[in-house]
């Protein structure tokens, strides 16, 4: 399959859309009508064809104009960007694994040719045709890490893993749900995660880390976690709080169909060999309320789990304010009638909306 | 699927050091590349022992970038269950066996400034592969090796020839020992230990860490216990309804599997936690002999760790 690539922007005029293909392979995250917290891990090993599970990486329509909006945050901040001085090992073995993913699962956008520790890369999408050499940094424009994040979808959170437990040391974090890299550098996973509510409490991530610490080499895990987001906007930060914060207010009943967007992240994890570290991708999709609507079971489902869930997870996912006018527009799609189990759109068999 | 992603390989060079010792050479059997892994990683060897599957962790000692093949070296054991005894009696060239992906319990801490290394014995191995790892990386590292005797100190040659400076040997027939007290208080600031040799060994080093101060998390040890033989006993599995006969021979966790129960694993060393398991109800004594539970778990008689401990009384339950 060939992919067209979109011209769009996450900022400013918000020309961002998705295509009808990118709508049906959306990664709707409620696998039932109600929502609560869960370790719901699987597997990393391939999906339905078409779907976002499929590959290692997943590339779509986004990815040339993700990767130039990542360029001019980077540009703004580069602190979004890190590396303690450990982890270029780890950053090395996250190169390695992207390339060769990449170039094995996408053989008409990426190629890598290796000769010993001469490797030439080439990236079609980003017009890049470069040769290095692997284990030397002086061979890259930048750092192992940021070299290849510069040119994959999504935030890489790197972990290092030592005495029984994960610690951020290094990561590339542009299209971020509201954390911050600087402020979490060198955090270990209960820090990092402690403005969480409920979920410690229910022993969620004591749960989590044991299963994360025993992630092995070639078995990889993935889970999917979800937020709103108003205006497509790829980095809410909590250092650009202030540009974006206040879009918030902006919503109305006149353009919450277009405006108001559901986040959802594909939460990998891998076993990076040489390093022993863990690799953490997060990678973010967007779609419209509107565009949802357009799948009958998306519509009625997530009415239900909008207007279901527990206050302090509307709070912490930042839309309580909005809920009200958001169930408003949801409740049109809502028919009462049952949805099929599992999050995919069941299209051919789920009835359209009765009115 | 328990235990670690598998891998089909065939013996390729077997290769005696001396009296104790032989190492194992293996490549895939379809010809292709071996994962790269992290220095200290072992792998799990699958062997077909009569009805028996065995399954035994050995540290990977190759180069952990070379992809072409892993080698592992076993020391015989002659008391122990069978499992070296079968790595030296029945493996043969060309022999085609199972092994696990690599898996690191004993990995390097990046951030050390210096890495000290001390082994006993076979504990040598997992240093092989970390010493190689360094050497790539430009790391800064010393080794303290404690052997029985000089025919019996593996590696020991090549380890002075290539890295004279780093390499330190002490032998037991010379009255040899560590100064393991000056050693560590003459270590530079960001210096970390490493330990892997027998239980005296690593009680001796991390006790004498901290009695000089030494933080926690600057002291790490790999002891991959084999499990002992035992009195037989029984146990009923709660949850999949079947009663296990568990032989003189055999651990619990082999009789799990035995029995067609799957039941996870890593390390099958009492170390990594994986296989811990609820104990329902049981009149007897368990004989704790794993690195995993706590003193109070081991007390509160509620968790097992099948792949090494085992339960001497009238009646065992587990939650599996």
């Amino acid at each position: 399959m060939t992919i067209q690539f979109n011209d769009e922007s996450f900022r400013d005029d918000y020309t961002f859309h998705n295509s009808d293909w990118a709508i049906k392979r959306f990664p709707f995250p409620f696998h039932e009508d109600s929502y609560m917290y869960s370790v719901n891990m699987e597997q990393h090993r391939g999906g339905p064809e078409g779907s976002v599970y499929e590959m290692r990486f997943d590339v779509d329509e986004h990815y040339v104009s993700e990767m130039k909006d990542r360029a001019m945050v980077l540009d703004q901040d580069p602190l979004r960007c890190q590396s303690l001085p450990h982890m270029t090992l780890a950053g090395w073995d996250l190169l390695e694994l992207i390339m060769v993913s990449k170039s094995e699962d996408y053989p008409e956008l990426f190629e890598l040719h290796r000769n010993g520790n001469q490797w030439r890369w080439i990236n079609k999408p980003l017009g890049i045709d470069h040769s290095f050499t692997f284990m030397d940094e002086t061979t890259l424009p930048y750092g192992p890490m940021e070299y290849i994040t510069r040119q994959a979808q999504g935030d890489f959170a790197v972990l290092d893993q030592r005495d029984e437990m994960l610690w951020m040391d290094a990561g590339m974090v542009t299209t971020q749900a509201d954390w911050s890299l600087d402020f979490d550098i060198g955090m270990n996973f209960f820090e990092w995660h402690a403005p969480v509510p409920k979920a410690h409490e229910m022993g969620i991530f004591q749960r989590a880390l044991k299963f994360l610490l025993n992630i092995q080499q070639g078995a990889p895990a993935r889970r999917l976690n979800w937020t709103m987001t108003v205006n497509p906007l790829l980095d809410t930060s909590p250092e650009n709080y202030h540009k974006w914060g206040i879009q918030k207010t902006t919503l109305t009943p006149e353009n919450i169909a277009h405006k108001q967007h559901l986040r959802v992240e594909l939460q990998t994890f891998f076993r990076l060999p040489r390093s022993n570290a863990l690799v953490f991708p997060i990678r973010c999709y967007l779609c419209s309320f509107q565009d949802l609507m357009t799948v009958p079971k998306w519509g009625r489902r997530l009415h239900r789990v909008i207007r279901d869930l527990p206050e302090e997870l509307a709070t912490y996912k930042g839309f309580i304010d909005n809920r009200p006018m958001m169930l408003d527009y949801l409740s049109q799609f809502d028919d009462g009638l049952p949805t099929s189990p599992g999050i995919w759109p069941d299209l051919e068999t789920e009835p359209p909306l009765s009115k | 699927m328990s235990g670690a992603e598998k891998i089909q390989a065939k013996v390729t060079e077997i290769t005696p050091l001396n009296e104790l010792v032989t190492r194992f050479r293996f490549e895939r059997i379809d010809g292709g590349q071996l994962p790269t892994f992290s220095g200290g990683a072992h792998t799990v060897v699958e062997m077909q022992d009569g009805g028996i599957t065995r399954l035994n962790p050995y540290s990977l000692m190759s180069d952990p970038f070379d992809q072409s093949s892993y080698t592992i070296s076993v020391r015989r054991d002659d008391e122990g269950r069978g499992g070296s005894l079968f790595m030296h009696r029945q493996v043969k060239l060309g022999d085609e066996m199972t092994i696990s992906y690599p898996v690191n319990l004993f990995s390097l801490d990046l951030r050390a400034r210096k890495h000290l290394f001390l082994a006993g014995g076979i504990g040598i191995t997992p240093f092989l592969a970390q010493i190689k790892q360094l050497e790539l990386l430009h790391g800064h590292w010393e080794l303290h090796y404690a052997c029985r005797n000089h025919a019996l100190a593996s590696y020991a040659d090549q380890l002075t020839d290539r890295h004279p400076n780093e390499t330190h040997l002490y032998y037991d027939d010379q009255n040899q020992q560590i100064d393991l007290e000056n050693l560590l208080s003459g270590q530079p600031l960001g210096t970390h230990v490493y330990v892997c040799g027998p239980k005296g060994m690593i009680d001796w080093v991390r006790n004498t860490a901290a009695a000089e101060g030494w933080p926690e998390d600057c002291v790490h040890y790999e002891e991959f216990l084999a499990p002992q033989p035992g009195k037989p006993f029984e146990v009923r599995l709660a949850a999949s309804d079947k009663v296990v006969h568990v032989g003189e021979n055999e651990s619990l966790l082999e009789a799990i599997e035995r029995e067609g129960v799957d039941a996870p694993y890593l390390c099958r060393g009492g170390a990594c936690g994986q296989c811990e398991t609820v104990v329902l109800d049981h009149d007897g004594n368990f004989v704790h002999r794993d690195h995993w539970l706590t003193d109070e778990e081991k007390a509160s008689g509620k968790k097992i760790m099948p792949c090494v401990s085992r339960f001497e009384g009238k009646s065992l339950v587990l939650d599996r």
